[in-house]
């Protein structure tokens, strides 16, 4: 009984400590006050800002379009990798997987000034080439890392058996192949356009001047001390935060649920 | 039949290449750069003087210092609230309890700055803001690094064959003993895949420190920062990369990180 208690006291605690920030913006989103604090009354003024605030519109497009085509050229890029690299000699495959390892296992900050070196010395620093390349630097390990796994459970007698059928190798490869490593490449595409919103620091330091994300451009408005003169910034974190966390909970529990299925079968 | 294979192997050329320009290449610019200094010409020669200019710094050694203390107490005080969460979280009876796992873990999908301006907002409204910088870093670090203690954690102790602890259970060792001497040492995958994944972040992710210290406090990834944006000298820059990245490999090698089960890598399996 004690130990029950405890543990749920533990759960309650770590979730207050999670969700507390969070609630704080959302309620503090519907009234019109500059600072968290002084209630002004209950109001949609802020969304209203929001919603007529050019620029902030402007970023939040950026954002969503940055990480559309990050995570689209990392899957095509990993998905291909990770194919070609489960096919080759160990020889050729386990050099690629150490260097695929380094972006993941190194520390953003190292990884930003590189590709900030390699672009200044060369061409394309700071822009949007060299920014979509960082993000590609981010995203296209993780998608590696999630094909992989669906290959290694593959049943390598099927794409023979459509071989011996007449199916071409392409044929083989798209309707064969692809099919049962689909859930990986749809959970590396999605991880891809998580790890894109999510990163600040290697946008920083690829990114043309005058162009910004959410990051970057709220890191600023902190830096600057612009952000309690616009609290409409408020109601988009409230908005980012509701709407993220209601997208991870349906699509999660559909995915869970499909391959509860399918492992039933 | 070689022919078919040869063109499989082929898919990997694209992301060989892409790895050798955007990720050996500029690594090993690095390399170059932290230990070539710019001559009174303005040409390039080959130095170690950024690597002595570090260790005789003793402002550099001592935001190396704090950065890695801010870093130790970070991972520790995760890994004290993780393990006990993630115990009873794997250990519940609840059919659902992946379900409850996602709530806990739902901060990995949510823009970190703004879950850190938020955690600001919060800090300043109980009166911590400009007055605890150390504390607010510390706090910050838990608060966006914990999903990546709990879910390694979770991971390895729901896979945990249960009656291995039957076993000891049956063989009279009571509860405590169970834990420490089966559960706990079965658990250590995922104590140092978590800990591998906060360490080195709470040592370089700036955009905390700024944020909950009023830029007031240094830690180390800042200071790379600092050397390439404000002062202009990346052949520190570079420098002081280098010894972050021999900190990452020595930490990586005291943990035995190199052999833990890539796929709990900064929760590659979260989809």
């Amino acid at each position: 009984m004690v130990r029950k208690i405890l543990s749920v006291a533990l759960c309650v605690a770590v979730l207050l400590f999670i969700y507390s920030p969070i609630l704080l913006l959302v309620v503090y989103s519907f009234t019109s006050a500059n600072v968290i604090g002084k209630w002004e009354g209950f109001s949609f003024s802020l969304y209203g800002d929001l919603f007529r605030n050019a620029e902030i519109m402007q970023i939040l497009l950026n954002t969503v379009v940055l990480a559309l085509v990050a995570a689209a050229l990392s899957t095509l890029l990993g998905t291909a990798g990770a194919i070609g690299i489960f096919y080759s000699k160990k020889r050729v495959a386990a050099p690629l997987r150490g260097i695929s390892q380094i972006p993941v296992i190194n520390a953003e900050i190292v990884t930003a000034i590189s590709l900030a070196l390699l672009f200044s010395m060369v061409a394309f620093y700071r822009t949007y080439f060299s920014l979509v390349i960082g993000h590609m630097v981010l995203c296209t390990p993780f998608v590696v890392l999630s094909v992989m796994p669906k290959l290694k459970q593959m049943d390598p007698n099927i794409y023979e058996a459509a071989l011996d059928l007449g199916a071409g190798p392409t044929t083989a490869l798209f309707k064969v192949v692809i099919p049962q490593i689909f859930s990986g490449i749809t959970a590396g595409f999605m991880l891809s356009i998580t790890l894109s919103l999510d990163d600040y620091i290697v946008t920083a330091f690829t990114k043309p001047k005058t162009f910004d994300t959410i990051s970057t451009y709220v890191y600023n408005a902190v830096k600057n001390g612009t952000n309690s003169s616009t609290p409409a910034l408020r109601a988009l974190s409230a908005l980012i935060f509701v709407v993220m966390i209601a997208a991870v909970l349906i699509l999660n529990l559909r995915v869970r649920k499909h391959s509860a299925k399918e492992s039933a079968k | 039949m070689t022919k078919l294979h040869f063109s499989r192997k082929q898919l990997c050329i694209p992301y060989a290449l892409f790895l050798l320009l955007f990720v050996v290449i500029p690594m090993l610019m690095i390399l170059f750069y932290a230990f070539t200094g710019e001559g009174a010409d303005g040409s390039l020669t080959f130095t170690f003087s950024n690597f002595a200019k570090f260790f005789t710094s003793t402002a550099k050694l001592s935001t190396l210092l704090m950065s890695f203390t801010i870093a130790i107490i970070s991972t520790a005080i995760c890994l004290l609230i993780a393990y006990p969460l993630a115990y009873v979280l794997a250990r519940s009876n609840w059919k659902k309890k992946n379900v409850l796992l996602m709530i806990f873990i739902m901060p990995m999908w949510i823009n970190f700055v703004l879950r850190i301006t938020a955690l600001r907002e919060l800090l300043d409204l109980i009166g911590l803001l400009g007055t605890q910088n150390y504390l607010n870093t510390i706090i910050g670090m838990v608060y966006d690094f914990l999903p990546f203690m709990i879910l390694p954690l979770y991971t390895t102790l729901e896979k945990l064959d249960k009656s291995y602890l039957e076993a000891a259970a049956d063989l009279g060792g009571n509860k405590f003993t169970v834990f420490t001497r089966v559960t706990f040492p079965l658990s250590m995958p995922g104590v140092i895949s978590g800990i591998t994944m906060v360490f080195m972040p709470s040592m370089t992710n700036y955009v905390v420190s700024d944020t909950l210290s009023n830029f007031n406090i240094t830690i180390l990834g800042k200071l790379i920062d600092e050397y390439f944006t404000t002062y202009d000298n990346w052949h520190m820059g570079s420098m002081i990369s280098i010894i972050l990245l021999v900190i990452i490999f020595l930490t990586l090698l005291a943990t035995g990180g190199f052999k833990e089960d890539k796929n709990n890598a900064r929760g590659a399996n979260l989809w």
